[in-house]
C-alpha cells in the first residue's frame, strides 16, 4: 500500500508532461488529465480504505532513512482531503472541458497550456497534504502556487493582470515568510522533519516557540486567506475563467488551512495561540459575510463567503479539541465540495445569463429550472439549512464550542450562529433577484439591489451561449456530491472524528513516522 | 551560535531595501523588491546554518551543513522561476497599457498629418482567442 502514495505527486506531474508535448491535440490532453485524475481519484480510494483503522502509510522517498530523507506521510486526513480534491479536480476539468470545446478551442493552437498546468496545480495540492517535512510542504505550496499564477492570468487581459498581479505578489510575500520560518525552525531544531520537529520543538525557549509559530502562522494565514490577512482573495479570484476560480476557491485556501491544522495539532500542539485563533475566526467570519453583502457580483460575493467560511474551519482548529478539529475536517470536506459548486453554477449562469451582475439578471429561473436546481441546493447547504451537510458542520462546530466553557468560545459560537444567518441574506437575495424576478422587471430594479453598486470594471454583458452538456454534468455531479455528503454523513463524520481524536494525540503522529 | 555580522548587516539591509520597494506602486519596483528580499530570506538560511568558513567536506572535522545549501538551492530555483513570470506578466501589462498610448497619441497623430500609420504596428486584441481556459497562451 505504501507504494501507493507516491502515485499522487508522480502521476499528474507526468501526466503534466504528456500533456505538453501533446499540446496542439486538445482532445489527447483532455484525455490525458482525465485518466489522470480518475486514476488519482482511485489510488484515494484506495488509500482511505488503507489508513481508516488508524495505521499510517509512511513513505520515505529515494529510500533515505526517515529523518534524513524527504518523507511522505499518509492518515486519515491526508487520505481523505487528497480523494476529496481528486474528485473536485476531476469535475472542474469535466466542465472546463465543455467550456472548451463549446467555445471550439478543437482547432490547432501551438501551446495549449491549460490542461498541463491544471495538472501541476494538482500535483502541487496533493503534494502539500501528503508532505512529512516542512520544506517539502514548501515545495508543494510553491507548485501549486505557480501554476496558479499561471491559470489566474490565462489569456493575459488586461483585468487578470492586473488582478493577477496582486495575487502573485502578496503569494509571493507570504511563501517568502514560509521559508524564512522554515530556516529558523531548522536552525532551532535542526530538522526539517515535521514528527522531528514535533519532538524538539517542546524544549525550546517559550519565547522563541511563539516567535516560529507566529512566522508559520502568518505564512499559512495568507495562504488560507483569514482576516486581516484576506484583502487579496475577492480582488483576484472573480477575474479568473470559471473553472480556475471554482478550483481555487474550493481547493488552494483550504491547503492553507490543512497546513494550519497541522501546525495547531502536529508542530506545536500547545494551547497558546488558541484564543488568537478564536478572535481571528470570528472576524474572518463577520468580515467576510458582511463583505458579502455588499456585492451586486454573484463571483465577488461567493468569493467574499469563501473567506467567511475559512472562519469555521480556523474555529474548528482555534478550540484545541478533538471535537473541535472534527468538525473542522468535516466542514473542510462539505465547503471544499459546496464552494466549488457554487463557482460552477456562476460560471454557468454566466454563461446563460451573460453577466453574473445581479442587478441586471432575472427570470433565470423560468429561462432554465435546471439551473435553478443547481444553484438553490448547494446556496442552502452553505448557508446551514437543515438537513444539508452544512448545517451538520456547522452544528458540530458549535457543539464543540460550546463544550469548550470558555466565555470567548461562547461568543465565538455566537459569531458563527449570526454569520450562519447573514450568509443566506446574499445568497437568498441571488435567488430573489435573479432567479424569481421577471426578465421584464430588470430595468425597474429591485428594492433588494438598491444599496448595491455595480462595478465600474465589470466586463461587458455578453450574448447568451448555450449551456453545453459537460458543463451542466460536471455541475450536476458536484450538486450530487454536495448531497451524498449529506446521506453518508454519519460515516463520514465517525471517520473525521477518528482522524481529529488522533490528530488531537500527537504522540500518535511522532510515533507513526519516526517508527518507535 | 556564531553569526557571520556582516552577513547580517547585509540580510538586513536587503530586507530594508525590499521591503521599501515592494509598496511602491510600479511593478518593476515590486519584483526589485520581491527579488531582494528573497535574497535576503537566502541570506538567512546561509547564517542559520551554523558558523561559516567551515569546508564543505565531512570527515574533516568541523564541516558546513549541507541542508540550508540545499534548502537556498531550491529557493533560488523558484524565486528564479516566479521572477521570470513575473516580469513576462509586467511586459504584457506594459504592452496592453503602452498599446493604449499609442493608439490615442502617435498613430492618430500620423493619420491627423496625412501620413501612413506605422504598418507593423503590433495588434493586440483584449478579449483574445486566449480568453478561455483550453485555449492559447
Amino acid at each position: 500500500m505504501t507504494a501507493l502514495v507516491p502515485l499522487v505527486v508522480v502521476l499528474p506531474i507526468l501526466g503534466a508532461a504528456a500533456a505538453l508535448l501533446a499540446s496542439g491535440r486538445p482532445r489527447v490532453q483532455r484525455t490525458v488529465a482525465a485518466v489522470v485524475l480518475t486514476a488519482v481519484l482511485g489510488v484515494g480510494i484506495a488509500l482511505i480504505a488503507a489508513v481508516a483503522d488508524g495505521s499510517m502509510l509512511v513513505m520515505p522517498v529515494g529510500g533515505w532513512p526517515v529523518p534524513f530523507g524527504i518523507v511522505l506521510v499518509v492518515d486519515r486526513l491526508s487520505a481523505l482531503l487528497l480523494t476529496v480534491s481528486a474528485a473536485v479536480l476531476l469535475a472542474v476539468l469535466v466542465f472546463s472541458i465543455g467550456q472548451g470545446s463549446a467555445d471550439g478551442d478543437d482547432r490547432e493552437a501551438p501551446v495549449s497550456i491549460f490542461y498541463p498546468t491544471y495538472l501541476v496545480l494538482a500535483a502541487g495540492v496533493f503534494d502539500a497534504f501528503i508532505a512529512g517535512d516542512l520544506f517539502n510542504l514548501y515545495v508543494g505550496f510553491e507548485i501549486l502556487l505557480v501554476s496558479s499564477y499561471v491559470l489566474i492570468t490565462v489569456g493575459g487581459t488586461q483585468p487578470r493582470i492586473r488582478a493577477g498581479t496582486t495575487y502573485i505578489v502578496v503569494s509571493l510575500v507570504s511563501s517568502t515568510l514560509f521559508l524564512a520560518a522554515v530556516g529558523a525552525i531548522y536552525a532551532a531544531t535542526g530538522t526539517v522533519n515535521m514528527a522531528q520537529i514535533a519532538e524538539r520543538v517542546a524544549v525550546l525557549p517559550p519565547g522563541v516557540q511563539i516567535l516560529l509559530h507566529v512566522m508559520l502562522l502568518t505564512a499559512f494565514g495568507i495562504k488560507a486567506a483569514v482576516f486581516p490577512l484576506a484583502f487579496w482573495l475577492p480582488d483576484s479570484y472573480p477575474t479568473a475563467p470559471a473553472p480556475v476560480t471554482a478550483v481555487f476557491a474550493g481547493l488552494l485556501t483550504k491547503v492553507g488551512v490543512y497546513a494550519i491544522l497541522r501546525t495547531e495539532t502536529t508542530l506545536f500542539p500547545g494551547p497558546e495561540l488558541n484564543p488568537l485563533l478564536l478572535v481571528i475566526a470570528a472576524l474572518t467570519m463577520l468580515v467576510g459575510v458582511l463583505g458579502a453583502i455588499a456585492q451586486a457580483d454573484i463571483k465577488r460575493m461567493l468569493s467574499f463567503t469563501l473567506v467567511s467560511h475559512i472562519g469555521y474551519l480556523i474555529m474548528g482548529v482555534g478550540l484545541g479539541t478533538a471535537a473541535g478539529t472534527a468538525a473542522a475536517i468535516f466542514y473542510t470536506v462539505h465547503h471544499i465540495v459546496v464552494q466549488t459548486t457554487l463557482f460552477l453554477t456562476a460560471g454557468l449562469i454566466e454563461r446563460r445569463a451573460g453577466t453574473t451582475t445581479i442587478t441586471r439578471l432575472g427570470g433565470l429561473l423560468a429561462a432554465s429550472p435546471l439551473l435553478g436546481v443547481l444553484f438553490l441546493i448547494p446556496a442552502l447547504n452553505l448557508g446551514g439549512i437543515p438537513p444539508f451537510s452544512g448545517f451538520l458542520g456547522k452544528l458540530g462546530l458549535l457543539e464543540a464550542g460550546v463544550a469548550d466553557r470558555d466565555p470567548l468560545a461562547y461568543v465565538v459560537v455566537g459569531v458563527a450562529t449570526l454569520t450562519s444567518l447573514l450568509t443566506l441574506y446574499p445568497l437568498v437575495r441571488v435567488w430573489n433577484v435573479s432567479f424569481w424576478r421577471p426578465a421584464a422587471q430588470v430595468a425597474e430594479g429591485s428594492r433588494l439591489t438598491d444599496e448595491l453598486h455595480e462595478d465600474p470594471f465589470r466586463p461587458e454583458t455578453v450574448a447568451t451561449r448555450a449551456l453545453a452538456a459537460p458543463m451542466v454534468l460536471a455541475t450536476a455531479g458536484m450538486v450530487l456530491l454536495g448531497v451524498a455528503i449529506t446521506v453518508f454523513a454519519g460515516p463520514l463524520y465517525a471517520y473525521a472524528s477518528a482522524a481529529g481524536a488522533t490528530l488531537q494525540d500527537w504522540d500518535v503522529y511522532v510515533q507513526g513516522v519516526l517508527g518507535r | 551560535m556564531s553569526v557571520s555580522v556582516p552577513l547580517l548587516g547585509a540580510m538586513a539591509v536587503l530586507y530594508a531595501c525590499g521591503v521599501y520597494l515592494l509598496l511602491d506602486k510600479s511593478v518593476t519596483r515590486i519584483i526589485i523588491g520581491i527579488l531582494l528580499i528573497g535574497n535576503a530570506t537566502n541570506l538567512l538560511l546561509l547564517s542559520l546554518a551554523g558558523p561559516p568558513g567551515a569546508p564543505p567536506i565531512a570527515g574533516s572535522g568541523r564541516s558546513s551543513d549541507p541542508l540550508p545549501q540545499a534548502l537556498i538551492l531550491t529557493a533560488i530555483v523558484i524565486t528564479f522561476a516566479v521572477s521570470a513570470f513575473l516580469m513576462a506578466l509586467v511586459y504584457r501589462s506594459w504592452r496592453l497599457a503602452q498599446e493604449d498610448r499609442i493608439e490615442r497619441d502617435e498613430a492618430d497623430a500620423a493619420v491627423g498629418l496625412g501620413e501612413q500609420p506605422e504598418p507593423d504596428a503590433p495588434e493586440v486584441d483584449e478579449e483574445s482567442e486566449f480568453d478561455r481556459p483550453g485555449g492559447t497562451a
